[in-house]
């Protein structure tokens, strides 16, 4: 077997070594090193979206990402997002809309909806719809999703007018 | 909103000032989930833990001739393999059948196959290892030498005589049959005006937990003591089951349920990997943690609705149905499962069809076979789609054969609204249904009239859209009828125990569970309404077999229209009882003093009297000055389960309106409609969230979800890129209506809300394609609606 491999990361801005083999995931490396359980694993192939994270501001699936990739780079996990304050706002549309059930969907979905936002300013439904079409809920049937999601892109447009 | 208090007001014990009750409030604990922090048992790691890893049959039916795990043993961090054998003076097997279910007949199965397999994805050996990881590596060269045999996959030959047995000790392959005649159904056919049958077909498909199944379990061989850590509806089902089958006392087994990442039925049975990593545990000394990945999910977690079945309608010419005769086939793989059988669902397709309508001649034959495929068995609005989809496609059938109108004759054939109480040919008995109410209701909300000239419009420019009805009933609040009498050991009571502590807030234990539809929220809601606190002062504890009273968890609709009612009774003894002590310490007298806004307050015009807060301060520090012979009881319990139906039956109506591309096959939907009736609703916005879900569910059954199996019984499609489950893009907005029409079982007046959505969905979505396509005169009864079977009754392909 491969021996593991040094590695030099910040995640959600902490400054993070670590030794791993290298067909260790990103999403186990998170969730089974660094304990930031709040990546979830729904599918390990790249479809379900549960695990996906932003790595140098881009959202990938850290299923489908090996740690060994990430190796000077920086990882934000829902942890992060949700100390930093970034998504507060989204996050509070989503309570108020109900806009997660059983909750194993829903740091993905904030972390892709987060990117749209970031990417849009005035993304319609069909938009959202479209955008989260890689994050798989299977509670909400996502209109409550697409609703928070909607309201919190006028919010921020507003607040910046 | 049309709820409405009552008749107990004013101050009835929901509707008071500030009342939660019919309100949209968020539900508490949000931004654990939200923020990365709940506590899923695939999260849950423990000192020693060891993990898990099944090797798994790559055969649907064979004979396992060899186990060879010597090189495997060598590997690094390998703990032990073990086979079935080992694990016989462990635990003891079971056979998955109910007392009621008369003649339902199924093997011993055991936690780990011995001898034999019997489908594509039965364990026969487990690999511990220190990680998943290195369990997964010494799992690959577990050497497993199998004698394949025949598979038994097509449920229409099942029962043929050159089709192998099963299990051999049970003489054929049929688990369960049952019949029913009621009225005259072969006069009602004799002097129909039309007739109109078809063969419904149905495919097989799971519920796709986004969080696979996950099991954590701890036994303490120093305390004697098993702690089982899993994502379970029914955490006391699980104790018992657990303890029955190690060997146990119940009081040796404590079973712990935090965060479950979606459950829809698929965690409310008894798998046999779990029963393994139980027995796993108790054999190694250690907690052992299992979970399953997506493509054991796929072909372990159970699955549903492969049912075919062929239907008759008689109808006039007036649009009097005179008779529905019904003849359902369902394959449910090699074992009922364990403990609520898999005769269930067949049981309900023939208890349910024809349901919502005034109907009194019946005639259904139900056949359930073995197949050597996954097992099926309950999922999110058991036989409901079925039903729904059969009964719903003849009356469109029978309409179209009488050239009516699909709302008008539903009109003609619904049961009336004053009616009740009544009860269905097939003998279900309705205490209040609102059909009537709610159709019109759905026909306001949808502009049936402009949806139909649009239709028309459309088609002349070659656009083909459809709409598609769907009236339904849907069994919530089960009693004692469902299970209890047929000798399982699952409650149908549940129990809520409330209690004021030291700062005034309320700590409340229920024994339902949370798995996202909102117990928690319901509860607090309840609780705050009927003690006169904040909603935030109510601290809820579920899911630990240690903590709660005793009860039967979430499934079944059941949350709000038990739990909810036992929360409101707990509360009203805890509510009593704080004014007893109030009275006391103020002297005053209990009538005159009310509880609002966290204080004790005078029932007439609601000056504040004392805080809870020093209340309880007094209470639990300094009853010394209390007045002698005074002994508060800051806390209550209570249960409930119904009595006097065996379940409190829904009701509602689904609309679909889509459009078919009749050169590619895709079906575009363009809007859904839902109107249902619950009862008393108490949380709106989780009641609609709840319907929303359930009808993405069945939309997805209508269009895209199938577990495809090979032959020879390979499941092909195991994996989240080839099953196809609904996504954003692809589903519509759903509107959703109510109708409120409370049950008398209780104060509370809560039916449940779960299954509506799921048990409408898919009819409606066949009824609107088929209404789509009626230029082409072509009719399709068969789901998921592929693009490929559309351009194949189109001819096109």
């Amino acid at each position: 077997m491969t021996a593991p491999l040094p590695i030099f990361l910040r995640v959600n801005g902490e400054r993070v070594e670590a030794q791993v083999l290298p067909r260790l995931n990103l999403a186990d490396f998170l969730r089974e090193q660094l304990k930031l359980t709040g990546t979830h694993v729904g599918c390990e192939h790249g479809v379900c979206g549960a695990c996906t994270v932003r790595v140098d501001g881009e959202i990938v699936r850290s299923c489908l990402t090996l740690a060994v990739q990430t190796h000077g780079a920086c990882v934000e996990t829902i942890e992060g997002l949700s100390d930093s304050g970034e998504i507060a706002d989204l996050q509070n549309a989503f309570r108020q809309r109900n806009a997660l059930q059983c909750g194993f969907c829903t740091p993905g979905m904030l972390m892709a909806a987060q990117d749209l936002l970031k990417h849009e300013k005035e993304p319609d439904r069909a938009r959202i719809r479209e955008h989260l079409s890689g994050n798989y809920c299977r509670c909400t049937g996502y209109q409550a999703i697409i609703d928070a999601v909607e309201v919190t892109a006028r919010v921020r447009r507003e607040s910046k007018s | 909103m049309t709820s409405s208090p009552k008749t107990q007001a004013p101050l009835s014990a929901l509707h008071r000032p500030n009342s939660y009750i019919g309100r949209v409030v968020p539900r508490p604990n949000l931004d654990r989930l939200m923020q990365g922090r709940g506590l899923y048992v695939s999260d849950l790691e423990l000192p020693r833990m060891a993990h898990a890893v099944f090797v798994r049959s790559p055969h649907a039916r064979a004979n396992i001739a060899a186990i060879e795990a010597s090189t495997a043993k060598q590997m690094p961090g390998v703990i032990a393999i073990v086979t079935g054998e080992e694990l016989v003076s462990v635990i003891t097997p079971w056979v998955g059948v109910l007392s009621h279910l008369k003649g339902l007949k199924s093997a011993p199965q055991r936690a780990i196959a011995i001898g034999r397999v019997c489908w594509q994805g039965e364990a026969v050996a487990a690999v511990v290892a220190t990680s998943r990881a290195a369990a997964e590596d010494a799992a690959d060269i577990v050497s497993v030498e199998y004698e394949e045999l025949e598979a038994v996959t097509d449920m229409r030959t099942a029962l043929d005589l050159g089709t192998p047995v099963i299990h051999p000790s049970l003489g054929d392959n049929l688990a369960f049959e049952r019949t029913l005649d009621v009225g005259e159904v072969d006069a009602a056919f004799a002097d129909a005006d039309e007739i109109a049958e078809a063969e419904f077909v149905f495919g097989r498909h799971t519920g796709v937990t986004l969080e696979p199944r996950a099991v954590v379990a701890d036994w303490n061989a120093a305390e004697a003591r098993l702690t089982i850590y899993q994502g379970t509806q029914a955490p006391h089902m699980v104790q018992n089951i657990a303890a029955l089958h190690l060997g146990l006392e119940e009081s040796q087994v404590r079973v712990v349920c935090k965060d479950v990442g979606g459950s829809f039925g698929i965690k409310v049975h008894i798998y046999a990997d779990e029963m393994a990593t139980y027995a796993l545990s108790k054999l190694l000394r250690r907690p052992i943690k299992f979970v399953a990945d997506r493509i054991e999910s796929f072909n372990t977690d159970i699955h549903a609705r492969d049912h075919r079945c062929r239907g008759r309608i008689s109808v006039r010419r007036d649009g009097t149905i005179t008779a529905f005769e019904i003849d359902d086939l369902t394959g449910i793989g090699p074992y009922s499962m364990y403990p609520r059988t898999s005769a269930i669902e067949a049981n309900q397709v023939v208890n349910l069809v024809g349901g919502p309508y005034g109907t009194k001649n019946y005639r259904a034959r139900a056949r359930v076979v073995f197949q050597n495929k996954n097992v099926m068995c309950q999922y999110r609005a058991v036989g409901h789609p079925i039903a729904c989809s059969v009964t719903e496609g003849l009356v469109d059938l029978a309409a179209s054969k009488i050239g009516m109108d699909p709302v008008e004759i539903r009109r003609r054939n619904l049961i009336a609204d004053d009616a009740y109480p009544c009860a269905s040919a097939s003998g279900l008995r309705f205490e209040l249904l609102s059909h009537h109410a709610a159709l019109n209701k759905l026909m306001a909300m949808m502009n049936y009239d402009a949806l139909r000239a649009e239709q028309a419009a459309l088609r002349k420019k070659n656009i083909h859209r459809g709409i598609g009805i769907a009236s339904f009933i849907e069994v919530t609040n089960p009693s004692a009828a469902f299970y209890g009498v047929g000798g399982a050991k699952i409650s149908s009571q549940d129990g809520v125990a409330v209690r004021l502590d030291a700062q005034g807030s309320v700590v409340c234990q229920t024994s339902i569970t949370e798995q996202g539809q909102g117990s928690e929220s319901l509860t607090a809601q309840i609780v705050g309404s009927v003690l006169g606190v904040s909603m935030s002062r109510v601290r809820v504890i579920s899911g630990d077999t240690d903590q709660t009273p005793y009860g039967g968890g979430t499934w079944a609709s059941r949350g709000a229209g038990i739990g909810g009612e036992a929360a409101l009774q707990a509360t009203k003894i805890l509510r009593r009882n704080i004014l007893d002590v109030a009275a006391a310490i103020l002297q005053s007298s209990p009538t005159e003093l009310d509880i609002a806004d966290n204080a004790v307050v005078n029932a007439d015009g609601g000056a504040p009297r004392i805080e809870l807060r020093e209340l309880a301060r007094i209470v639990y520090f300094r009853p010394d000055t209390l007045p002698p012979g005074i002994q508060p009881e800051l806390m209550a319990t209570r249960h409930f389960v119904p009595r006097e139906y065996p379940f409190a039956f829904t009701n509602g109506v689904q609309a679909c309106w889509l459009e078919v591309d009749t050169d590619t096959g895709f079906v575009k939907l363009l809007k859904h409609w839902v109107v249902e009736d619950c009862g008393t609703l108490i949380n709106p916005q989780l009641v609609d969230e709840q319907i929303r879900g359930g009808v993405v569910q069945g939309l997805g059954a209508a269009l895209f979800e199938k577990c495809i199996h090979d032959e020879r019984g390979q499941l092909t499609n195991a994996n989240m890129a080839d099953y196809l489950v609904p996504m954003s893009g692809e589903m519509p907005d759903i509107d959703v209506g109510h109708v409120v029409s409370p049950t008398a079982e209780s104060e509370l007046g809560a039916k449940g809300a779960g299954e509506a959505g799921t048990a409408g969905a898919a009819a409606a979505v066949a009824n609107a394609v088929n209404d789509a396509l009626r230029p082409f005169g072509t009719v399709i009864t068969e789901i998921p609606l592929t693009p490929q079977l559309i351009l194949t009754s189109l001819k096109r392909i």
